[in-house]
């Protein structure tokens, strides 16, 4: 990754233009022409510097719920416990983190009536009791923008 | 909440998958949509406008960009000063996410920020700083030590 990918990839996470020709008007903001654009992205996506080009919508504006749940995992079922978790489809993050609450998730339903009954089988599939409920009740910033330095 | 039309909806899924490194990918995406490109950018534009579409970009893998080490640092913050806190933490740029959640009697802590930085160090000088600034100090920094899934969310589809 150079100085100009850099460039391009904190350019591409707020400011990718919605034109006709958005790889030409990215060419004519670096100096490159819409090929080498074109060619910079896929190799950034090869790389897996980039996961996707598109669009991050706001679940709550779309009439969706989303929270945070933690679960208490005993370490020698995270494998299993695990494998439950990522195949509910509204499961989009899940980690490990350094604290009893060891398994940490995010969950987006259409509903909060989706959510409980998606954590209440989830209770009963993994006969695991210690599941903590987190949605967000205020929220003070929804902000995931890196600025590269330079050459990084 | 605003309705959205069934059309919308078949934008919005086609908005969620990967754009097309095509010259002129929002016109692909029309056609496979069966209609004009200037309406489907239109419709990006309202999606932006309105909210419902937070941005339009790349989302990237942030380890992979230099961002090694990110940490959930939690803090116990009195309710009746949590808003005023909240707002103040949102301001350092380290800080890409703070919210308010519930607590649990083993879970005293209410306002929750994401940090990223270059390392752990880093992330608790950070933490340091922060609770300096607000002057709360009971906080805790939560470190992922494995990834199981990370993944875009697919609305409509279900």
């Amino acid at each position: 990754m150079d100085k100009i990918d850099g460039q391009l990839l904190t350019l591409i996470q707020r400011d990718f233009p919605v034109t006709s020709r958005p790889y030409a008007f990215l060419g004519d903001q670096l100096g490159l022409s819409e090929a080498d654009v074109i060619t910079r992205i896929s190799n950034l996506k090869n790389q897996g510097f980039i996961r996707r080009v598109g669009g991050v919508f706001d679940s709550r504006k779309l009439g969706y719920t989303s929270t945070l749940c933690a679960l208490k995992v005993p370490e020698n079922r995270i494998h299993q416990v695990k494998q439950i978790i990522n195949e509910i489809p509204g499961v989009t993050h899940n980690y490990l983190r350094n604290h009893e609450y060891n398994m940490w998730f995010t969950l987006i339903a259409p509903s909060n009536e989706v959510i409980v009954d998606t954590l209440t089988s989830l209770k009963l599939k993994t006969n695991l009791d210690q599941l903590m409920n987190l949605p967000a009740t205020q929220f003070f910033k929804i902000n995931v923008h890196f600025k590269l330095q330079e050459g990084s | 909440m605003m309705s959205i039309s069934e059309l919308d909806k078949c934008i919005i899924r086609a908005l969620q998958e990967d754009l097309p490194l095509s010259p002129e990918p929002f016109k692909k995406l029309a056609e496979d949509l069966g209609i004009e490109e200037e309406m489907l950018l239109k419709k990006v534009q309202f999606f932006l406008d309105s909210g419902m579409m937070r941005r339009f970009g790349a989302t990237l893998r942030h380890q992979k960009v230099g961002f090694k080490a990110n940490a959930m640092v939690v803090w116990k913050i009195p309710p009746s000063r949590s808003k005023e806190v909240g707002h103040h933490m949102a301001q350092f740029a380290e800080v890409s996410h703070c919210y308010e959640r519930p607590t649990y009697p083993d879970w005293p802590y209410n306002l929750f920020t994401m940090i990223h930085a270059t390392s752990k160090e880093e992330c608790h000088t950070i933490a340091k700083k922060i609770a300096l600034t607000v002057g709360f100090f009971d906080y805790d920094l939560l470190f992922s030590s494995h990834e199981l899934k990370k993944v875009s969310m697919r609305y409509f589809c279900e």
